[in-house]
């Protein structure tokens, strides 16, 4: 493989910027770069090794991740992939870069409010519509369609939205 | 018993406290009382699904000897299941539902909070990751609890009565054995001393506010972390394990 006899970091490199192309499935405005689960990017003799954080404990979507690295980095020719799954430090929401912030605004998702500590865990942050930037919002349901996200409404322009809840 | 026997065992405590909760929130789905608690409730139950995964995953490695999550959790036994009578405790209605939760957080959160600065590194970085879920969902729960004591008159006795029916399985919580000695001075794990006193604490809170009444010191059960299960039990590991038991081997 042509791309192995660049120099490792180079090659590292190349790795970073394709995954960056990989989307969340649930979410896929962001991606795995954007929500900071990618922790390390290692060339060896053996092939790639790749860190990866799951999200959330029970979320559907981290085998499919998982699997979706891999088959974008061999469409890309890269072989010899391995994904390891790493818990510490742990995800929270404090990984998701501002770039991924602003995808999630600009897609109609409220980001994460404040650091994941407990004062931001038990909802005392306002929480801002991502249509108008009011803050005048209500919480609608502390869960919504995927484990990741809460339900709003926003008392000025009436819409409903999303909040991707800082945990 | 050695250390290693003794974090298998409490590792495989925590994965079944977390997989039959989960199977008991997951025969609701479809049923809540209102959009909102359907969405919380499955919310709950994955939690719990992921968190079980992680502890048999870990309980795999620990054992050695290539057993995987499926196998611990649908290949083994109703006596080897080592969880909380509390947590098998058939649904009832919505305030039973609440109860169970409340009484479970309040020692499961200090429980995490202990493992998050154990001397485990594997077990302290799955407690660092259920702690932060399992706080939001107690702040869900308490506020259902204090919502329905201090709700109506039919509300407020329902859900007394819950608190009642559901107080003799809380001893158990607190029955140290040797497992928990072991990870209390060897692996500088929870202290069941401490967490019985924040338990107390923060039940007492929370009933407070929601108006209801503790119940008075009564007897005790206990017997699942032995293996011994209510008679229910049967039932509900024969419905989570059937697709395996008839399909060995099966995959998704």
């Amino acid at each position: 493989m042509a791309a192995l006899r660049k120099s490792n970091s180079v090659l590292e490199q190349q790795v970073w910027n394709w995954l960056a192309d990989v989307p969340d499935p649930e979410v896929p405005v962001v991606s795995v770069i954007d929500l900071g689960m990618v922790r390390n990017v290692a060339v060896t003799e053996q092939g790639i090794e790749i860190d990866v954080a799951p999200t959330y404990s029970g979320c559907p979507a981290t085998e499919v991740i998982e699997d979706d690295i891999v088959t974008s980095l061999q469409a890309r020719g890269v072989e010899n992939i391995v994904v390891n799954r790493v818990l510490s430090p742990p995800w929270t929401t404090d990984w998701i870069s501002e770039a991924g912030r602003e995808k999630l605004r600009a897609y109609g998702i409220a980001p994460p409010v404040g650091n994941a500590d407990k004062r931001a865990l038990l909802g005392k942050a306002p929480v801002r519509c991502p249509r108008c930037h009011t803050s005048q919002t209500t919480l609608v349901s502390e869960f919504g369609s995927t484990a990741c996200k809460a339900s709003y409404k926003c008392d000025d322009c009436l819409e409903p939205f999303e909040y991707f809840k800082c945990i | 018993m050695n250390t290693e026997d003794a974090l298998l065992k409490y590792v495989l405590r925590l994965g079944d406290n977390a997989l039959i909760l989960a199977q008991r929130l997951v025969e609701l789905v479809a049923h809540g009382p209102e959009l909102e608690e359907e969405l919380a409730n499955a919310n709950f139950a994955l939690d719990y699904i992921g968190q079980a995964r992680m502890f048999y995953a870990y309980a795999g490695e620990l054992e050695g000897k290539g057993r995987k999550e499926d196998d611990f959790a649908y290949l083994r036994d109703e006596n080897e299941f080592c969880n909380f009578l509390l947590l098998e405790q058939a649904n009832g209605h919505f305030g039973d539902v609440t109860v169970r939760s409340v009484l479970f957080e309040a020692f499961y959160l200090p429980q995490l909070d202990a493992l998050t600065n154990c001397s485990d590194a594997g077990l302290a970085e799955i407690a660092a990751r259920a702690i932060k879920e399992i706080r939001y969902h107690q702040r869900h729960n308490n506020f259902w609890l204090v919502r329905l004591g201090d709700g109506t008159e039919e509300s407020h006795r329902r859900v007394q009565e819950s608190v009642q029916a559901l107080w003799r399985f809380t001893g158990e919580l607190f029955a140290a054995d040797e497992v928990d000695d072991i990870m209390r001075d060897e692996f500088d794990g929870p202290n069941p001393e401490k967490i019985r006193a924040s338990w107390e604490s923060d039940i007492a809170a929370v009933l407070a506010e929601a108006g209801l009444k503790r119940p008075d010191d009564q007897a005790m059960d206990d017997g699942g972390r032995g293996g011994q299960h209510s008679d229910d039990f049967g039932n509900l590991i024969a419905e989570m394990q059937t697709m395996q038991r008839q399909h060995p081997g099966l995959n998704w």
